[in-house]
């Protein structure tokens, strides 16, 4: 039998084919990456050891969103664009001001210095009627408060602009110039629904 | 004039196509690595734009350690046998608040234990949900002992 020459295949196809896979590949493609605000939960407290912790009032700083999605901070009605700049003031805190949070002395390791730390904390409850929407908004501005201080503490220890460029040790350092305490309160229902 | 045609000449030596499959694969195989599919198919009326908005976000890490939990009032087609008050839905599927805890065991024991502590839980919820449930499954996590969890929200400009 005469052996049967194998034509050569046309690859001149070739392109088209992976041009639809291309095309294919690109229209499914969501290059989005998930964001969004990271926080820790508290763990459950032990039944046994719950006690009352006496804080001092000036200590607290205390944001209650109704159902209504309006906002009470220290007891006084504000706006959430006014929210951002209160809780800076709040949280750096002065030592001459009896209004705002007392104030300690800390020996922070990684700047070799002893800094006034703030002792004030936060305290956030929402009604079981908030909306997320609203709920997201103030604890963005909360984050943010914190954030704004640590960049600013980034640039007077370590002259960096930010918080994010600073290695680990010196982020632990600004982390503990302004520590982070934002606490929420178990849900209660106020306001109605 | 001679000059003229002489330049005519040279210019139309044609571009070799041969190397475009090349290049086009080049490309396919980018797009190939990097595509993510959707894996679960939403029951709840959700979409990005839908997430709050917020200012300081920061990217999920590591994908593999992530569950997902998504709340949001029910698609049309779902409405008559769930409603339209937000529901919660995890994997594919609608489910309650009891779930959760054994939802959240499930995702561990898929991990391995090194990596267990690095487990993060986002919360995908549609802004206007009130946050009575949230509230609740935010209780269920911290019973099941899953303390890192992410709003998901989307970049503000």
């Amino acid at each position: 039998m005469a052996k049967r020459e194998i034509g050569e295949i046309n690859a001149g196809s070739m392109a088209d084919i992976a041009f639809l896979l291309l095309i294919f590949f690109l229209v499914t493609t969501t290059m989005d990456v998930d964001t969004g605000i990271a926080r820790q939960l508290p763990p459950i407290p032990e039944q046994t050891d719950i006690t009352d912790v006496k804080i001092n009032e000036r200590n607290v700083f205390v944001v209650l969103i109704n159902a209504q999605d309006r906002l009470l901070v220290n007891g006084k009605p504000m706006n959430v664009e006014d929210l951002r700049e209160k809780a800076i003031e709040f949280i750096k805190s002065d030592p001459d001001n009896p209004e705002l949070p007392e104030m300690e002395e800390v020996k922070i390791d990684g700047i070799n210095k002893v800094v006034l730390v703030g002792k004030g904390v936060i305290s956030l409850q929402n009604d079981r009627g908030t909306t997320y929407g609203r709920y997201i908004e103030v604890q963005n501005e909360l984050v943010a408060a914190y954030n704004i201080l640590r960049d600013e503490a980034a640039m007077k220890y370590f002259g960096k602009e930010k918080y994010d460029m600073l290695n680990e040790e010196q982020q632990e350092a600004v982390r503990e110039v302004y520590p982070q305490r934002i606490s929420e309160a178990e849900p209660k229902n106020v306001g109605g629904k | 004039m001679a000059k003229f045609a002489k330049k005519k000449k040279k210019a139309s030596a044609a571009i070799s196509t041969a190397s475009l499959p090349d290049i086009v694969f080049m490309i396919l195989f980018f797009f190939m690595v990097t595509t993510t599919m959707r894996e679960v198919e939403l029951k709840i009326e959700l979409t990005n734009k839908d997430l709050p908005e917020a200012t300081e976000i920061k990217k999920l890490e590591k994908k593999s350690l992530v569950s997902y939990i998504y709340v949001g009032e029910p698609k049309v087609n779902y409405q008559r046998m769930y409603g339209t008050e937000p529901r919660i839905q995890l994997n594919s599927a609608f489910a309650e608040l009891s779930d959760i805890y054994e939802y959240i065991l499930a995702e561990r024991q898929q991990r391995d234990e090194a990596e267990v502590p690095f487990m993060t839980t986002s919360l995908k919820v549609h802004q206007n949900t009130k946050m009575g449930i949230v509230t609740d499954i935010k209780q269920e996590l911290r019973k099941a002992s899953a303390l890192k969890i992410n709003y998901s929200a989307r970049k503000d400009n």
